[in-house]
């Protein structure tokens, strides 16, 4: 069973999402980087871009696949983790802490709220299977 | 002869880790025969060119060039070696030893009917009249290869049941292309402008994507329970906005689409038009022609069908036929014929244009033709029964619990290939890519794997009719064995590939830390590349 | 029947394995509706002799040492190349997605991008290109992917006509609009009409070196006018032996420099099959088109080749690939591999050398004869010469016992063009033949 830490919210794509006060991390979780395999190459926006809810926003790919991400909530992108670039393993290796993708400051707060939390996304995985 | 790469022009440098194994002796391990780059054997000085004296007066280029857009001296980092003749024929052959091919044994990749290659289609081909013909030489110069093209056109047309082919494309996505573009030319002359396009999920890649490429938005249809597609599938998804539908017959199953009439007629009736992928058209050579089931366009892959040789990717040629009413679409020029001459036809108002510079990839057409006068009708008739006897009979044995008990997805009757899903493997802690890399270890070229997406861990073989009853027997005895080692002894088939000149690849690391040349730190790349990743 | 093993015997005792009673029995999935009735109507089979025959027949009027280029060059190719390309496991393996037993395959391709990459100074190159003029389409897109906004690409007019055309059919469905740059009196681009015509909104200009005259065109300048504009700068060789003596196009400013290299290894062979090149920056990388190899290592440690980057490719982005393209041209690009190991960094140069000196040298013949070039701009092994009738000079050459030359008022029909013959010589005319061109076209034979 992949790590899915209690504190974070998930999305249904697969995404993790860390609210701070004026910002939220957005990652992707350990079951997802387990179904990608080896990513070798992680496709982010620029700061200051605009990414909309259920709109895509980046690609990852692996070896074998490319899948697109898209966005948990609507924003400004505030931050993006640059040394994914060169270091595209450290998606792998700590998805929930190295290996994040981007910051964004949210424009509606009710978007974290539709979020999955733990539990519910622990659910998600199952009835995914 | 010392097997590293020794003091070449990228220095000493090499990491012990990806030099060839010190503990072996010099030269070989057996008869598997290490060879560095080109660019590593090359030594300042030497050469295997042989070029004929000037013969006309002396002059420096840059009296007429400006120098600045003249090169300097070529350096050695600019990536051509100084190597004499016999170094490079040593190099050529034992990197082909490398390699493997129909020539060495079974090659049952799947959807790529890799028959036997004549060697006779390679004498023709190499022809001097063939070889030396200038594109551009006058009309009546090249009477023999326009009769050859008009001649080959012809035979496509019969075997496809069509009104006319075009040989321009230069593989069977280039002829995709040049397919959907023209379904797309014939809509807009009847003032339409259709979006989309249906293509089955069992279809190769190369559809979507052309589709894409001609501008069209790809649906994607499932197929039905029994592995073909429904024509009531296709009625739901069909509407104005449809130009067509792209459909492999028989498709990536080794399936024939039973009901394509009545999907053709559900699709003309709502004024789109149907696509043929060939690419498994070995299946019905002599059998079915397409153009006959409601096919309005469909390419052939003359490197598949008609014996020419894949090169290890390329040269291919994806010749089109098309009904009637798009034969005024075709590419531009045709071979014309009237009164027994022939001409190149560029007067075609309303052709999609040009896909290539001049006519197509002649040579590959010279073989595919001999093939298809070697072998006349009864000929191909016979290699496709003998195609689907094999692959029949292979699927028989495989799906047997004494040989393994592959497990078929469907239990619908196939044609000219035999895909199995993974369901063998539960539990067994190997997949699909452990199979094949372990089939390498017992001297076969691994089949097709993870295609069609629509099989879990699917194994697509396809032994085509150029094999004998004794290899097919060979190979379902490896499968067995395969399927043994997996429940006794997992590890076996896990670390396979063994034997081969190189074990697994890491893959990750290619993509991860690209090196797509040669450089004098190249090893030192790879070598941090390798640090990173750990 | 030679290439079918089965005997009647086998197909007896598989059938009996299967448990149906006949062949026609594997067949019943296709409905009776769609059968074809008897055999096909093709021509009766013809043994291996008469086979050979009928096929020398149609070669019997073909070959020849045309004075003609125009994206197709006579040269001459190694006996060692057409030898080594017999090699069984080169020339009969398919694309090589089992790296474990198609390292031969892979390791030439690396070594090709590997020379592309040193010809043309573009930092990344592939093997899979059709021919010159689909690299040049594909260079389009690839510019259009790159500038996601841009809707207009610049060509020039002194392109290969079928380039041109073929740059048109690809995108004729992507929204873009394809204009042609005017050429001057030199025979290369009219810089003053680039200056015009550039906008924000151009993904790429695209050039000819030497273009379609023959002439070297100044890519330093055509990139310069552009980059402040973020159009990408696109140079398309067809004669790739020009890039043994001129500057590479990437030193130059070109950020795609693609084209033809049939030159090298591969037969003129009535126009195909070619070899396409591709080459582009690094920071371009992952929006190539086609097939690229890459080093690796394999579980041992040991150095190797496979195939990368594949996400980029339709077999897993379908309809999001950058291209449907799924060839490498791989039997092509080993024996230019070949040729180009032969030939080495002097041959290259000299072989470059040789194809200039002999093309001057029936310039100044001309000139003798009172004969000039249609274009000021220099050249390198074809060029435009000013007839007063294109299709009488033809058949002057045709009298002489000789071929070639292309008449260029069947693709310009405006003044000079249409008034010229296009000639090119390579290490394959003798001096002897030169003189006797000059003399036929002269009017002193």
């Amino acid at each position: 069973m992949s790590n899915i830490p209690e504190d974070l919210r998930y999305s249904e794509e697969h995404e993790w999402i860390r609210p701070a006060s004026n910002h939220v991390t957005i990652g992707v979780t350990d079951h997802a980087q387990e179904q990608l395999g080896d990513v070798v190459f992680v496709e982010l926006p620029e700061v200051g871009d605009e990414i909309t809810r259920g709109a895509e926003f980046g690609a990852i790919e692996s070896t074998k696949a490319y899948s697109e991400l898209f966005a948990p909530v609507t924003g400004e992108v505030t931050e993006v983790n640059d040394s994914l670039i060169d270091a595209p393993e450290m998606l792998n290796k700590d998805p929930y802490g190295d290996g994040w993708m981007i910051r964004i400051a949210p424009a509606e707060e009710s978007d974290i709220d539709d979020l999955m939390d733990a539990e519910a996304y622990r659910e998600h995985i199952e009835n995914e299977k | 002869m010392s097997r590293k790469p020794a003091s070449a022009e990228n220095g000493d440098h090499l990491e012990e880790a990806w030099r060839p194994r010190p503990d072996e002796p010099a030269g070989t391990t057996g008869l598997l025969l290490e060879e560095p780059l080109i660019f590593e054997r090359s030594r300042t000085g030497r050469s295997g060119a042989s070029l004929p004296p000037a013969g006309v007066p002396e002059a420096d280029a840059s009296t007429e060039i400006p120098e600045e857009y003249l090169r300097g001296e070529w350096q050695p980092e600019d990536g051509i070696p100084e190597v004499s003749e016999p170094e490079v024929v040593r190099h050529v052959t034992r990197l082909s030893q490398m390699n493997y091919g129909v020539d060495t044994g079974m090659f049952p990749l799947g959807s790529c009917t890799m028959k036997y290659n004549p060697r006779v289609n390679e004498a023709t081909a190499r022809l001097p009249g063939f070889t030396t013909a200038h594109p551009y030489l006058p009309e009546e110069r090249i009477q023999g290869p326009l009769a050859l093209m008009w001649n080959l056109e012809q035979a496509l047309a019969e075997i496809g049941g069509f009104a006319a082919v075009t040989l321009q494309p230069a593989a069977g996505a280039h002829g995709e292309l040049a397919g959907v573009l023209m379904m797309r030319a014939y809509h807009e002359s009847v003032g339409e402008q259709r979006t989309k396009v249906l293509v089955p999920s069992s279809a190769h890649g190369t559809n979507p994507a052309t589709s894409a490429v001609a501008g069209y938005r790809v649906v994607e249809i499932p197929s039905g329970p029994e592995g073909y597609v429904l024509p009531e599938t296709v009625a739901d998804a069909m509407d104005e906005e449809v130009a067509g539908i792209m459909i492999t017959n028989p498709n990536t199953l080794g399936i024939f689409e039973r009901h394509i009439a009545e999907i053709a007629k559900v699709v003309h009736d709502r004024g789109g038009l149907v696509y043929c992928d060939g690419a498994n058209a070995n299946a019905i050579l002599g059998k079915v022609r397409p153009g006959e089931t409601g096919v309005d366009v469909m390419h052939y892959n003359l490197h598949k069908t008609f014996s020419t040789p894949h090169g290890g990717g390329g040269p291919g040629s994806g010749p089109v036929g098309v009904s009637k009413k798009l034969v005024p679409f075709l590419p531009s020029p045709v071979v014309a014929r009237s009164e027994g001459r022939y001409r190149l036809d560029y007067d075609r108002p309303r052709s999609i244009g040009r896909l290539k510079a001049f006519y197509g990839n002649f040579g590959i057409l010279v073989r595919a033709y001999t093939y298809i006068r070697e072998m006349g009708a009864e000929g191909l008739r016979r290699a496709c029964e003998g195609a689907v006897l094999n692959a029949v009979y292979l699927r028989e044995k495989l799906r047997r619990q004494e040989n393994g008990g592959w497990h078929l997805p469907f239990e619908t009757d196939s044609l000219h290939e035999a895909v199995f899903t993974d369901e063998a493997l539960k539990d067994t802690g190997c997949t699909t890519m452990d199979v094949a890399k372990r089939l390498i270890d017992l001297g076969f070229h691994p089949p097709t794997v993870y295609f069609p997406l629509v099989v879990s861990g699917a194994l697509m073989i396809e032994p085509t009719e150029s094999e004998t009853r004794e290899s097919i027997d060979a190979f379902v005895k490896a499968m067995r064995r395969i399927a043994h080692e997996a429940q006794g002894s997992p590890e076996t088939v896990r670390q396979a590939p063994s034997v081969s000149i190189r074990r697994r690849l890491n893959e990750a690391l290619a993509a991860r830390n690209p090196i797509l040349k040669w450089t004098p730190d190249m090893d030192e790349q790879l070598a941090s590349g390798i640090q990173r990743g750990k | 029947m030679r290439y079918l093993p089965q005997t009647a015997e086998d197909v007896r005792t598989m059938l009996d394995d299967i448990g149906v009673e006949s062949v026609e029995q594997l067949f019943s999935s296709i409905p009776e509706g769609v059968r074809v009735q008897g055999d096909l109507d093709l021509p009766p089979p013809l043994d291996e002799a008469s086979l050979l025959e009928h096929l020398e027949e149609l070669g019997a009027e073909t070959g020849g040492r045309p004075f003609l280029g125009a994206g197709c060059y006579p040269h001459h190719v190694p006996q060692l190349v057409g030898q080594m390309l017999l090699r069984s496991e080169l020339l009969t393996a398919y694309t090589p997605y089992q790296p474990e037993c198609s390292q031969g395959t892979l390791q030439f391709i690396f070594e090709f991008q590997t020379m592309v990459s040193g010809l043309t100074g573009c930092e990344v190159a592939n093997a899979s290109m059709y021919d010159g003029a689909h690299a040049a389409a594909e260079a389009a897109q690839m510019a259009l992917r790159i500038r996601r906004k841009a809707r207009r690409v610049l060509v020039s007019h002194a392109l290969h006509p079928d380039y041109l055309a073929t740059i048109r059919t690809q995108l004729s469905r992507s929204g873009a609009e394809v204009e042609t740059i005017p050429f001057n009196e030199t025979g290369a681009m009219d810089l003053s009409e680039l200056e015009r015509m550039i906008d924000g909104n151009v993904a790429c200009v695209i050039t000819g070196y030497p273009n379609f005259f023959g002439i070297v065109e100044p890519i330093d300048k055509i990139s310069k006018i552009a980059k402040p504009h973020k159009a990408l700068t696109v140079s398309v060789t067809t004669e790739a032996v020009s890039l043994g003596m001129l500057e590479a196009p990437g030193r130059l400013g070109a950020d795609l420099a693609v084209g033809e290299m049939g030159s090298f290894g591969n037969a003129m062979s009535f126009g195909g099959p070619s070899l396409g090149f591709f080459s582009a920056r690094q920071s371009h990388m992952r929006q190539m088109p086609g097939r690229l190899c890459g080093a690796t290592v394999d579980s041992e440690g040991r150095r190797g080749f496979a195939l990368t980057l594949s996400t980029r490719e339709q077999h897993i982005r379908r309809e999001k690939a950058t291209s449907n393209i799924c060839t490498n041209q791989g039997l092509c690009a080993t024996a230019a591999a070949i040729h180009l190991s032969l030939l080495g960094r002097r041959g290259i140069k000299e072989l470059a050398r040789l194809n200039w000196l002999r093309a001057r040298h029936l310039r100044r013949l001309l000139a003798e004869r009172g004969l000039e070039t249609s274009f000021s701009g220099p050249v390198f092994n074809e060029f435009a010469l000013a007839v007063r009738n294109p299709a009488k000079a033809l058949r002057d050459i045709e009298a002489a016992g000789l071929e070639g030359g292309l008449d260029l008022s069947r693709f310009y029909d405006v003044a000079p063009a249409s008034k010229s013959i296009l000639l090119c010589v390579t290490e394959v005319h003798s001096p002897k033949e030169i003189e006797r061109l000059a003399d036929a076209l002269g009017g002193r034979e």
